[in-house]
Order: C-alpha cells, then sequence, then structure tokens
C-alpha cells in the first residue's frame, strides 16, 4: 500500500472522491454530478445488455435445428425484435456517449461538470422512463414487427404492442438529443484554459460529431413514430397503402434517423479506440487532424446515404446508383482512421494491458465489418445480398465487433479512474481472447450462409444451413462467457482490488491529472493546458521516475 | 466462373446474371483480403516489434504525414469507385426490364406467393419456368411487404402493398430452386417458401398442356370487364362515352386535369381503378367511383392485363406479352 499511496500523493488530497461525498439514494437520484450521472447510466445500460444477451441466447439456441422446435414461431419473432430493439436503443446508442463520454467529457476538457448538469440528470430520467415504458409492453406481451417497424405490417397487421414500444423508444428519443445538446454546449464553452481545439483528445472530437448527428437525426425518428401513431388513431393515409399512403415513405424516414443512428453507435467507440491505441502505444496519434475530420465527415455524410437499405424496396433504380455511390464516398474517412490507427503504433512503445488488446480485437473486426460494407454498398451485389445472413454478420461486425469491442476497451481502460481500482489483468486478458475469438465462431460463418441465401429473421430453414449455424451457436456461447467474465472480476474489484493510484500508466490526459476517483468537481484547482493531445514526456509534467520505481522493476507487462 | 459448384457453402448459379453477380463477389473479396492483409501484418510486426521494453517510456514524436494521408485516402476512394461502378452495371442488368420477356403475375400474401401465368396456370408457392427464356414478374401484394428472392438467380424485389414491382430472370438451367419471402411479412414468414421449377421447353410445354385453365388473366379481364364489373357500360369505346377509351391507350402520354401528363403504365391503370379521381384524363369528369376493396389482386391484374391487351402493341411498349405468349418450337 506504501507505494500505491506514492502514486496516488500528487493528486489526493482531502476531498472526498465523488462516491463518498454522500451515500443516500437521495444523494444519487438527485445528483447533478455527471460522474455519478454515468455511474447510473452504467447500471442501467448493462441490464439493458444483459437482457437483451439473453434473447440473443435464444435467437442462437433456436436456430441450432432447422425446424422451429424451441421456440414457437411467434415467440421466435418477438425474440429477435425485442433483442434488436433492447441492443439498438438501450445499450448501444447510449452505452459511450452516456457511460464513458457523460464521465470523461468534462475531465478531459478541464471542467468541473457538463454545462447543464441538470439537463444531464433530466436525460437519465427520460431514459429510464422510456426504458420502463418498453420493458412493461415486453412484458405485456412483447411486439413482433422487427425493430425496423416496417408499415403497413407495424401498423395495421401485427397485434402486438407497437405503439406502446413506439412511445418507449419516441421518449428515449429525447435522452439522446438531450445528450446531445449537452456535449456540444460542453465543449464549446466549458474548456479549460489553454485547451485549444486541437489540443482535445479524439474521444472530444469523435463525440462532439456524434452529439450532431443525436441532435439533427433523432428528430426524425420522433416525427416517424408520431405519424405512426395519427395514422393508427386519426386513420389518415400516410403509410397504409390502403388509406392512400405510401409504405416506402416510412422506409424513407425511418432510415433517414436509423442509418445516422448507426454513426451514433460507432463513432464513440472510434474515439475510444484512438484513446487507447495512442496512449497504450504511449505515441502521439498519427494524423490526428484527419482522425478529428474524418469523424465530422462521417457525421454528414452518414445523412446522405440512408437510401442503401432500400436497394430492393422499389425505388428507383438511379436513386439506387446515387446511394450506392455516396455510400462508397463515406468509406473512405473509415479507411483514413484504421489506417492513421495502425501508423500510430510505429515505433511506440506498445504495452499488452487488457484495453490495448481490446483495442487490437476491434481493429480486426473493424476492418471487416467495413470491407463487408463495401460488399452491400455495391449494388449489384448487394440485390444478392440484402435481407439475408450477410447483413445480419455484416453489421454485427460494426455493432458487436466494433462499437462493443470499442465499450470494453474503454470501460477497463478508465476502470481505475471511476472506482479507484484495478481489475484482474489475468481475467481481463482472458476476457478479451473469448470476446475475440467467440465473436468470430459466431458471426463470421453468417458471411457464409448469407451467400448462400439463408434469410434473416427466419424461425426454420432449409437443412444445407444448419452446419454453418451450429458453428455460429457455438461460437455464440464462447462470446457469451466472455462477457459475462467482466461483471465478475469487475464486481471483485469494487470489493476487493488493489487500488489503482491516480494515474496507473503514466498518461498524459487531463483525466488522469486528478485523483481516482476524482473529487466531485473534479479538479482541485483549474487546470490550465500547456501540452498538446498525447504527449508522454516528463517534461509535460508527468513524474515518470517516481512512478516507475514505485511499479517495480521494468519488464513488459505479462499476464 | 461458369460453374463454382466445387466451392465449398457455395449457392448454385442458375441464371444468366448469377456469374456476374459472383465475379463481383470475388472482386471485393480480392480486394478485402489485399487490403486486410498488409494491415493486419503491420499491426503484428508493430505490436511484437515495438512492444513495451521499458516502462512508461516516451517513443519519439512522429506527427504524421500530408503524404501518407493523401496516398490512403485516394488509392480506397479509386478502388471503391471501381467496386461501384462493377455494381451499378450488374444492378442495370438485373432490374432493367427486357423487352422480349414472357410475363407471369405474382400476388404475395401472409404466407403464401399465388402465381398466374398469362396462359391461365394459377401456382401455389411454386412457379415453373422454361430455361433459356426471358421471365418478367409483375408483382404485388394483399397485404403487407414482401420479397420474392431466388438466391440461385442472385435477384430479388420487395412486393409492396398498392403498386406494382417487377422482377426478372433468364433460368440457365433446369432444375429445382428455393424461393424465399426475404422482407419480414409476421408470423410464418420462415414458412413462405416455395420451389422455382426451371424446366426444358418441351417439359414445360407438356407441363402448360397438363394444367389447364379456366381463362387466362386477359379473358378474365375481359370478363370482368364487360359483365362482372360493368366497366363497358362507361368504357365501351362510343363517340359520346363518358369514361376515356381504353383502346390504343397503353403506354401513351395522356394529359390530366389540372396540368401535366402521366405515361398509361401498369402502374396507372391499377390506381386509376382503385382511386379515379386521382389523375383524370383531360375532357373527362371525376365521375368514376371506386372499385377499391371490391376487386382483389388477381382481378386487378386481370383488368390490367385486359386492357393493356387493347393496344396491339402494348408487348413492345413494355415488354410484357398481354396476350397468350407463342409457346416457341
Amino acid at each position: 500500500m506504501q507505494t500505491q499511496d506514492a502514486i496516488s500523493a500528487g493528486y489526493g488530497g482531502d476531498k472526498p472522491s465523488y462516491l463518498t461525498n454522500g451515500s443516500t439514494l437521495k444523494s444519487w437520484l438527485l445528483t447533478k454530478d455527471h460522474k455519478r450521472i454515468a455511474i447510473m447510466y452504467l447500471i442501467s445500460v448493462s441490464v439493458f445488455f444483459f437482457m437483451g444477451g439473453i434473447y440473443a441466447a435464444f435467437i442462437r439456441l433456436e436456430l441450432l435445428t432447422p425446424a422451429s422446435d424451441l421456440l414457437e414461431t411467434a415467440t421466435y419473432n418477438k425474440v429477435f425484435t425485442q433483442h434488436g430493439i433492447l441492443m439498438i436503443f438501450f445499450f448501444l446508442i447510449p452505452a459511450i456517449p452516456a457511460i464513458l463520454g457523460n464521465f470523461l467529457l468534462p475531465l478531459m476538457i478541464g471542467a468541473k461538470d457538463l454545462a447543464l448538469p441538470r439537463i444531464n440528470l433530466l436525460s437519465l430520467y427520460i431514459y429510464w422512463v422510456g426504458g420502463i415504458l418498453t420493458l412493461y409492453a415486453l412484458m405485456q406481451g412483447g411486439v413482433d414487427t422487427g425493430w425496423t417497424f416496417y408499415t403497413p405490417y407495424s401498423t395495421t397487421f401485427s397485434n402486438s404492442f407497437v405503439m406502446a414500444v413506439g412511445l418507449g423508444i419516441f421518449i428515449n428519443g429525447f435522452s439522446s438529443i438531450l445528450t446531445g445538446l449537452n456535449f456540444i454546449v460542453t465543449i464549446h464553452t466549458m474548456r479549460a484554459p489553454g485547451m485549444t481545439w486541437f489540443r482535445l483528445p479524439l474521444f472530444v472530437w469523435a463525440h462532439y460529431a456524434t452529439s450532431l448527428v443525436m441532435i439533427l437525426g433523432t428528430p426524425v425518428v420522433a416525427i416517424t413514430v408520431l405519424l405512426l401513431a395519427i395514422e393508427r388513431v386519426t386513420r389518415v393515409g400516410i403509410f397504409d397503402p390502403a388509406i392512400g399512403g405510401d409504405p416506402i415513405l416510412f422506409q424513407h424516414l425511418f432510415w433517414f434517423y436509423s442509418h445516422p443512428a448507426v454513426y451514433i453507435m460507432i463513432l464513440p467507440g472510434m474515439g475510444v479506440i484512438s484513446e487507447v491505441i495512442s496512449n497504450f502505444s504511449r505515441k502521439k496519434i498519427f494524423g490526428y487532424e484527419f482522425i478529428a475530420f474524418s469523424s465530422i465527415a462521417i457525421a454528414v455524410f452518414g445523412f446522405l446515404v440512408w437510401g442503401h437499405h432500400m436497394f430492393v424496396s422499389g425505388q428507383s433504380i438511379y436513386a439506387g446508383l446515387v446511394f450506392s455511390f455516396l455510400t462508397m464516398v463515406v468509406a473512405v474517412p473509415s479507411a483514413i482512421k484504421v489506417f492513421n490507427w495502425t501508423a500510430t503504433m510505429y515505433k511506440g512503445s506498445i504495452s499488452y494491458d487488457t484495453p490495448m488488446l481490446y483495442a487490437i480485437g476491434f481493429l480486426g473486426l473493424f476492418l471487416v465489418g467495413g470491407l463487408t460494407g463495401l460488399f452491400l454498398g455495391s449494388v449489384g451485389l448487394t440485390v444478392h445480398l440484402t435481407d439475408t445472413y450477410f447483413v445480419v454478420a455484416h453489421f454485427h461486425y460494426v455493432m458487436v465487433g466494433g462499437q462493443v469491442i470499442a465499450y470494453l476497451a474503454g470501460i477497463h481502460y478508465w476502470w481505475p479512474k471511476m472506482t479507484g481500482r484495478m481489475y484482474s489483468e489475468f481475467w481481463g486478458k482472458i476476457s478479451a481472447m473469448l470476446v475475440f475469438v467467440g465473436f468470430n465462431l459466431t458471426f463470421f460463418p453468417q458471411f457464409i450462409l448469407g451467400y448462400q441465401g439463408m434469410p434473416r429473421r427466419y424461425a426454420a430453414y432449409p437443412e444445407e444451413f444448419q452446419v454453418l449455424n451450429i458453428f455460429s451457436t457455438a461460437g455464440a456461447s464462447v462470446l457469451g462467457v466472455g462477457l459475462t467474465l467482466p461483471v465478475i472480476y469487475f464486481t471483485h474489484s469494487i470489493i476487493a482490488g488493489k487500488r489503482a493510484g491516480d494515474n496507473p500508466w503514466m498518461l498524459p490526459g487531463l483525466e488522469w491529472r486528478t485523483a481516482s476517483p476524482p473529487p466531485t468537481e473534479n479538479f482541485e484547482e483549474m487546470p490550465v493546458v500547456t501540452w498538446e493531445a498525447y504527449e508522454f514526456g516528463e517534461e509535460n509534467g508527468l513524474d515518470i521516475e517516481s512512478a516507475r520505481k514505485a511499479s517495480g522493476p521494468s519488464v513488459p507487462v505479462q499476464a | 466462373m461458369q460453374n463454382s459448384s466445387w466451392i465449398p457453402f457455395f449457392p448454385e448459379q442458375a441464371s444468366t446474371f448469377a456469374w456476374q453477380v459472383d465475379l463481383l463477389y470475388f472482386y471485393l473479396i480480392a480486394v478485402s483480403v489485399a487490403f486486410a492483409i498488409p494491415i493486419v501484418a503491420a499491426i503484428f510486426f508493430f505490436i511484437v516489434k515495438y512492444r513495451e521494453v521499458e516502462k512508461f517510456a516516451t517513443p519519439e514524436e512522429i506527427h504524421g504525414s500530408m503524404v501518407l494521408e493523401t496516398v490512403w485516402s485516394i488509392i480506397p476512394f479509386i478502388i471503391s469507385m471501381t467496386i461501384f461502378i462493377g455494381g451499378a452495371i450488374v444492378y442495370f442488368n438485373q432490374y432493367t426490364m427486357p423487352k422480349d420477356a414472357m410475363e407471369i403475375y405474382v400476388v404475395g400474401k401472409q404466407w403464401m406467393w399465388k402465381a398466374q401465368h398469362s396462359t391461365g396456370q394459377r401456382e401455389i408457392n411454386e412457379l415453373h419456368v422454361p430455361v433459356g427464356r426471358k421471365i418478367k414478374l409483375t408483382m404485388t401484394t394483399e397485404d403487407v411487404l414482401h420479397d420474392f428472392s431466388i438466391p440461385a438467380f442472385r435477384t430479388k424485389a420487395d412486393v409492396v402493398p398498392g403498386r406494382y414491382t417487377y422482377l426478372w430472370f433468364e433460368a440457365t438451367k433446369p432444375g429445382r430452386y428455393h424461393l424465399y419471402c426475404a422482407e419480414y411479412c409476421g408470423l410464418n414468414h420462415s414458412g413462405m417458401v416455395g420451389w422455382i421449377n426451371v424446366m426444358e421447353q418441351r417439359d414445360f410445354d407438356n407441363w402448360l398442356a397438363g394444367n389447364t385453365s379456366s381463362q387466362t388473366p386477359v379473358e378474365m379481364g375481359k370478363d370482368l370487364f364487360e359483365n362482372k364489373l360493368g366497366c363497358a357500360s362507361c368504357h365501351a369505346g362510343g363517340a359520346n362515352q363518358r369514361g376515356a377509351k381504353l383502346e390504343g391507350i397503353f403506354g401513351k402520354e395522356v394529359k390530366l386535369v389540372g396540368g401535366g401528363s402521366t405515361i398509361v403504365n401498369d402502374d396507372y391503370l391499377r390506381n386509376s381503378i382503385l382511386n379515379p379521381a386521382a389523375q383524370v384524363v383531360e375532357g373527362f369528369q371525376p365521375i368514376m367511383p371506386t372499385f377499391k376493396g371490391q376487386v382483389t389482386e388477381e382481378q386487378l391484374n386481370a383488368l390490367v392485363a385486359y386492357i393493356k391487351s387493347l393496344t396491339p402493341n402494348a408487348a413492345a411498349t413494355t415488354g410484357a406479352p398481354a396476350a397468350p405468349a407463342p409457346m416457341g418450337n
């Protein structure tokens, strides 16, 4: 403990940390502290993640055999729908912004809190109301429309709780909008002296781009849900062709939001990866401006490609060509990021800590996800591939291989800051490897299934698809173990983990220049930034000599 | 490229554009591998070669390189454009309807596919077609979205309520191929499957002969037009009729009341029956009652087929032979 105290001597002070500053339920529920709100998000989002995961387990078990036997078809349809809804709206969209973004954004820019702390708490409450309403609808009988809610099935034919779930998503959307608004205002107005735009960590740039998409895109899905409700209640024909509406209009509105929403899900993950790769290579990020602006480019172009979800929906072939072209253009900034991340490691000092293992896994999986996106953007090929398991595999590579892995990298990276405790490196590494192997075993066979023509959302399938489905289910069980392990060792670390110290990896970011866990007001005194982002030398105020002495003999970190 | 049956887990190639889609697929795999291998190799090389040897070291800074950034922006852009162009060419082949195709009507409903040949034969969840002939499907649905998907032909198209969508293919070898509904349509979506039976022309002729049907779509449409729905009372074609003369109208451009014009095609005819007041031809009053709810999708198809048959060269305009197609040799 002596050495640990030495490391933390710099910032600790006598102030209570945000965790110990009040222990009543009221002190949590009425807090304006972004860090406490982030922790409450962490717990709620994790609950939704594991519920979505249980649905996923049932999907994989059902698909072990060709016939619809474990679940009735009606149940299966509800299970995959609810898996999608919980994972997308209640896990993927809020996970990184609402947990890591909330916790870290003010710390990274040297602010005491977000610009609008009460609005931040309101976002959380809106998320709870939307989430509880959705869960209530699922308990009452659930919904079977697919997460895409295509009309006229969702408006006229489905006898499930469409409107209740729609209302839950509608309400939840305001949580996203307010969070995005809060981030933008915070980044503009709350930066510490010396923290210029181009000294911002790339995590902050990524959240800025994400916030733009949140506040511009989310209102469209709210409008769409409102139009659905108007049609159901007043029978004014909007989407239903039987009363003069147009079902394709719904798809346009839905994807006008839901495609940019993909970038709400992946951009913050890219921000995390930029941080982890740079910090665990102890190298300034390669091409800082290119990574920063590619995030903005993705956010802007992301609004122009919604029609690539509708190549076979009956839209004109010329529209199809335009959307295919724009989809190819949006691939370029993602490629730029991958090249820059790889180049960052060149001549670095790379450690194999758990966050870095996850980040390297991300690079591989995101590469596959991105390249298969080209397959689906190439319109002649996607006529064959769309609505098959190829698409399922592709978006899981981007959403799980990308966002979930990035989220795990981020949670492992900032866990010591959030809790002041270390987790087991050994089990962290085991989990990172199980997730990587399990994930590939689950989803790679689905590319092949998709090219063979296996359609999505099938409770039963022809026998020739069984072998690859067995691989997929086997992989899912490995993935399940890999994702459950962190719950165990994180819980253990809170109770008995060794103290992390303020800056266990001697990193230069502002979040590492305060106590772990930080005090409620984040910094003892207002920090003044005199260094660029990602500068690792002692001249930037890092006491590397004494940290080295304290951490013992210098050897490559081993499990 | 024409035969890929040696590749495990690879779908059969059974249409004229299957090989084009597969070629595009292999090109993309080649591009992906060419991209992924250097990147993965570089990552592994770096994490081994530049692994941490001293804790908290401060390696020399490298800020970036404008040259590299330019190179790795432009090269992916050029490659992505080749992928775009390749995809666009194949897409054009898939979705440009041929002029000389044999036409079949398809109606989707939860959870079955109903087809009717222009010679009158009806099928459910099966479709018999001759090999080596262009087949055009004119499709709609009675209820929700469906999608007519034939992986062995590498093509599919959504089927949308309230309008027609089209799909064409030319099968290259006889066999039985999976037909799937690929757009989620509710409870028994995964049961909305069937078979495409591709037959030699002679076998197909025999099949047609063995499945004598009561009426062709044109005959059925004529019966509806003249007797059952009474369309003829206004549209019979005399000089002072209240309704537009329909002979020779198909494929023509007509002026509309309130300005503008439209081409008379399948969708226009269909909408004019269901929602007659929406686009009235100049010189006529919006007095026609709607037939929405009174005609089934199959009856609508028949009416459209009959009205098309009143224009002798309608087949040349749309590629859809309205009268029974010649049976070939």
